[in-house]
C-alpha cells in the first residue's frame, strides 16, 4: 500500500475527488511530520503512538573492521502499536476496546 | 497530540471542509492502513516511513504471577521504519 492507495480509499469511501483526497492525505502526513519534528508525540487511538526519543551518545563499533566510533546523541522516532492493532493482526478476540 | 488534536489542527488548515468530514478522512486513513497490515501487506509512505508485519516465532512463556509455563503461539507484530526525510527532520533539532 502506498499513499496512492490511501487516496483511492478516501475517494471511494468518503466521496471526495481524487485531487481533494490527495491534498488532504498529503496534509495529514505533513501535519504529523511537523508535530514529530517539534519532538511532540502523536497518539492515534486504535492504531498506535509515534514517540520521539532522545538517545545519549554511545560508543559503537564498525562491524566490519571492529573499529570503535562514537555515535552522537540523537533523536529517534519510534512507533508503539496499540493493543487493538496488534490484536487485529492476530485475529484475537479482544479486538474491541 | 492525539487523534482529536490532529483532526482539529487539520480542520484549521482546511476551512472549506466540515470538521466531521476531516474526522471521517483521518479515520479512513488509519482504518485502511490497519486493513492493509491485516492482509499482510506492506505500507510505504514516502518521506514518512514504512510499516510491515513481522512474524514472531512461537515460544514458551511464563505466567509472571504463578511461574507456570505457557505456550505462546506464533505472533504477528507491526513494525515501523522511519523514512529518511522524517528521520532527519526529527533528529535535526538535537538538544
Amino acid at each position: 500500500m502506498t499513499k496512492a492507495d490511501i487516496i483511492e480509499q478516501i475517494y471511494e469511501k468518503v466521496g471526495f475527488s481524487k485531487k481533494e483526497s490527495a491534498e488532504i492525505v498529503e496534509l495529514v502526513f505533513d501535519t504529523m511530520k511537523e508535530t514529530l519534528e517539534k519532538g511532540e508525540k502523536i497518539k492515534i487511538s486504535g492504531f498506535g503512538n509515534f514517540v520521539v526519543r532522545q538517545k545519549r551518545p554511545r560508543i559503537g563499533r564498525n562491524p566490519q573492521t571492529g573499529e570503535e566510533i562514537e555515535i552522537s546523541a540523537r533523536r529517534v522516532l519510534t512507533f508503539r502499536p496499540s493493543q487493538v492493532l496488534k490484536s487485529a493482526l492476530n485475529k484475537d478476540e479482544i479486538a474491541e476496546f | 497530540m492525539n487523534k482529536s488534536d490532529l483532526i482539529e489542527s487539520l480542520a484549521k488548515k482546511l476551512p472549506n471542509l466540515a470538521g466531521r468530514d476531516v474526522e471521517v478522512i483521518v479515520n479512513t486513513i488509519f482504518e485502511s492502513m490497519t486493513e492493509s497490515l491485516r492482509q499482510g501487506d506492506r505500507i510505504e509512505i514516502r518521506g514518512f516511513g514504512s510499516f510491515e508485519v513481522r512474524t514472531r516465532k512461537p515460544r514458551i512463556g511464563r505466567n509472571p504471577k504463578t511461574g507456570m509455563s505457557v505456550e505462546v503461539g506464533e505472533r504477528k507484530v507491526p513494525f515501523f521504519k522511519v523514512g529518511k526525510e522524517l528521520r532527519e527532520r526529527v533528529n535535526k533539532a538535537v538538544i
